[in-house]
């Protein structure tokens, strides 16, 4: 009698999956062509992308990198390629890009200053790294408090000894804080400090300044502050702006959510305020309005207005991302803080800030983005922004008729600057990851 | 924000050691600058070379002005203004003086509170077409889409000249010349139109310029002017002067080349005077003697300036027309010196 049961001993080799569902043709079917209704889409949408790509890679990649005028490369154009098809004028941005990076300051009028924006730009970015980056050596925190009065310098000009001035009256007035600390309560004692550091700025400044550059004069070729523009003022004005609106934003968002109901209700005006009124408007008063407040001899600087205003804006818009960021946490942090003892400063800087903060990142980097961007609107008040640059190069006769070229070439360093901080703002969000959401 | 301290300071300290209010030509000798407004870009009238610099016709009576005061024809700061907030800077105070192609008009002397102090170019309006819309005249533009810049007297001129011709058209309002011709070129609206000056620099430019076709009316008076501010009397004798000093120098024959050797002394009284041999004319402006001499050396008269920027011999083209000397059939006319 034969055993006719059969027990496989050893397991089946597994078999490739089928030649469908793998590879290209596998990730095409599971991707684009999954359905009907899906294949029509993705034909359709890849006919117009070849059509759009058809159309623009032979007028990007026919242009022209060297001729003398707009003219010039239509004679070429014409002699090359024998139709009237347009193609770029690439030359418009070989000749210019200097004027629309560096502005008019360091640009060809004063040959040669093109070192001090990117000095000033490398010591910013070497300020922002222990900001930025946890593992960076704190030794550099030296950098950061240095960028605030030597970036100016550089930008400005003028002589060292007044940034310098202002930078010993400022720690001056951190040892008035101390001192004065000892007698009173933090709250006398910062007034006491603030006001003391703006006499000495005020009185002090002007002489100590003038003898130590009489003495040793260390000066750069000063620029005026119109004559600051392209992406130098972009940029400068967005640092300032991104830089300095932070803590602003902070303490507006905390003050919103205080109990101390004059804190709050100012905190609540100042944001809604800023809030309801555009930018545009906003600057347009502070540099065209304000000068029939103040007597005519007085020269507002439009720089600093646009900053202070730009800074002012972002902040109270952070402050509602942030405010955001505070109501998302569960109310037991705040209990668990009150329950450990801590003081209202202590519990917001251990336990709630770090995590409202970092709930908030990608609303307040896109903040962020959107006031680089903004910068252009500095416009409205007569100062050269890179857009205001690229009309001033068509209103020459050389260039008079190139749109796309030069907004082409301002748009991709925007959104290089734009990604490379959305990029970073990734990083950040994974680099706090905890594990629990 | 730390950097705004010290830009706070210096305002403080500015406000404190200035605060007695003074007239602009004080204010401006205080400054040691002189802010003059001109267009953002006008081909011609004011624009940046390669290297960043100002130039164009506007520019150069800035420079004049510039010389006559500080004898330094850069002692100027441009602000570069669009057509619709120039006027909001000049009576803010931000600029001293607007060189930016402005047209003299009666509202905008008396209801504006600016003065006008003088014409240095005589312009009109005009229109521009392709030559495939088959127009011969601006009479038979009905039904036409044009393209206008905001906030310029062209625009009201336009709606007048449609109005009086009985005429239907679609405005298209654009924010400047740049916007006006890639719309205009891209065949958006069918009429471009603005000062017969600009259109001749804008159809110069065009990618294909005999496809255009400038048409032969003029429909407006447009006497461009140096404009400053209502009631202050002592800045605007010095801005009017100074461009008749250019005009008056081209009349009696003065140019750069020959104006310092002239200035020593000639057999005509006019020119003495006005160059300061005799008399003490620029000392009645408070500026010195040789105001006039500093500010034709630096330009030249109305004619050289003109020929140098917008002339014949410029990409621009533009004949002198109306702003030929009153003594060659033109209308530019200077009041005696004396």
């Amino acid at each position: 009698m034969s055993d006719l049961s059969y027990v496989r001993t050893e397991m089946l080799e597994q078999k490739a999956p089928p030649a469908s569902s793998v590879g290209l043709v596998g990730w095409l079917r599971a991707n684009l062509f999954s359905s009907v209704g899906n294949s029509i889409l993705t034909v359709v949408t890849l006919f117009f992308l070849l059509s759009l790509l058809a159309s623009m890679m032979p007028w990007i990649f026919l242009g022209i990198w060297n001729a003398d005028s707009l003219s010039h490369c239509r004679e070429i154009f014409a002699e090359r390629y024998g139709d009237s098809t347009e193609y770029a004028c690439w030359a418009v941005v070989r000749d210019r890009w200097d004027q629309i990076i560096f502005g008019y300051s360091f640009g060809n009028l004063n040959e040669g200053l093109y070192w001090r924006p990117l000095v000033g730009l490398a010591l910013i970015i070497l300020a922002l790294l222990p900001i930025l980056y946890p593992n960076v050596p704190r030794v550099l925190y030296v950098a950061t408090a240095a960028s605030l009065f030597l970036y100016p310098w550089l930008i400005w000009g003028g002589s060292i000894w007044g940034p310098l001035t202002i930078a010993l009256c400022i720690i001056a007035g951190v040892f008035i804080y101390r001192f004065a600390s000892r007698f009173m309560i933090m709250a006398f004692a910062m007034p006491v400090a603030i006001v003391g550091t703006a006499l000495l700025i005020y009185f002090a400044m002007a002489p100590v300044a003038g003898a130590l550059g009489s003495a040793v004069p260390i000066e750069l070729q000063s620029v005026p502050s119109r004559e600051i523009s392209g992406f130098v003022l972009s940029i400068t004005i967005g640092i300032v702006a991104i830089v300095a609106s932070l803590p602003i934003a902070v303490l507006l968002a905390l003050g919103r959510q205080s109990d101390l109901f004059i804190v709050n209700k100012l905190s609540t005006g100042f944001i809604e305020i800023i809030r309801g009124v555009p930018l545009i408007t906003l600057i347009f008063v502070a540099t065209v309005l304000m000068k029939y407040f103040l007597p005519s001899s007085v020269d507002l600087d439009p720089v600093l207005a646009v900053m202070v205003l730009v800074t002012l804006f972002t902040a109270a818009y952070i402050a509602e991302v942030i405010r955001g960021g505070l109501a998302a946490l569960p109310k037991g942090q705040y209990e668990a803080a009150d329950a450990l003892g801590l003081t209202y400063w202590q519990a917001q800087r251990l336990i709630i800030l770090p995590q409202a903060l970092k709930i908030s990142i990608p609303g307040i980097v896109s903040n962020f983005i959107s006031v680089f961007k903004d910068t252009t609107l500095v416009s409205i008040v007569a100062l050269n922004d890179p857009l205001g640059i690229s009309d001033s190069i068509r209103s020459d006769s050389d260039w008079n008729g190139i749109v796309w070229e030069l907004y082409g070439f301002i748009a991709i360093v925007f959104w290089l600057f734009c990604f490379s901080m959305s990029r970073y703002s990734l990083w950040l969000e994974r680099q706090l990851q905890t594990g629990h959401r | 924000m730390k950097k705004s301290v010290i830009f706070g300071a210096a305002a403080i300290a500015s406000v404190s050691a200035m605060a007695a209010a003074a007239g602009t030509l004080d204010d401006v000798k205080a400054r040691g600058k002189i802010n003059c407004g001109v267009t953002e870009g006008t081909l011609g009238f004011s624009s940046r070379d390669s290297t960043g610099r100002h130039q164009g016709f506007d520019v150069e009576f800035c420079r004049a002005l510039g010389a006559a005061i500080f004898d330094d024809a850069d002692a100027v700061e441009y602000v570069e203004l669009s057509s619709k907030n120039r006027f909001t800077a000049l009576s803010a105070g931000q600029v001293d003086v607007l060189y930016r192609t402005t047209t003299w008009t009666f509202s905008r002397d008396v209801d504006l509170k600016t003065s006008f102090v003088g014409i240095n170019y005589y312009d009109g309006q005009g229109f521009m077409v392709p030559k495939e819309l088959g127009v011969a005249s601006a009479k038979e533009l009905e039904g036409a889409t044009v393209c206008i810049e905001t906030g310029t007297t062209t625009e009201l001129n336009l709606a007048d000249f449609f109005r009086a011709n009985s005429m239907e058209y679609t405005p298209l309002p654009v924010g400047g010349t740049t916007e006006a011709k890639a719309l205009f070129e891209e065949g958006a609206c069918d009429v471009y139109t603005t000062d017969a000056s600009a259109l001749a620099g804008v159809r110069a430019s065009l990618k294909d310029p005999s496809a255009y076709l400038i048409l032969p009316e003029i429909v407006s008076k447009e006497p461009l002017g140096p404009t400053v501010r209502h009631g202050d009397n002592e800045w605007e004798d010095v801005v009017r002067w100074t461009q008749n000093s250019l005009v008056a120098a081209e009349e009696l024959g003065v140019t750069s080349a020959n104006v310092a050797e002239l200035a020593a002394g000639t057999d005509n009284p006019s020119i003495n005077r006005m160059l300061g041999a005799e008399g003490n004319l620029c000392e009645m402006l408070t500026l010195a003697p040789d105001c006039f001499v500093k500010a034709i050396a630096a330009t030249g008269n109305y004619g050289e300036i003109f020929e140098k920027t917008i002339g014949e011999s410029t990409p621009i083209g533009l004949a002198r027309g109306l702003n030929a000397l009153w003594t060659e059939g033109g209308l530019q006319y200077s009041p005696p010196f004396r």
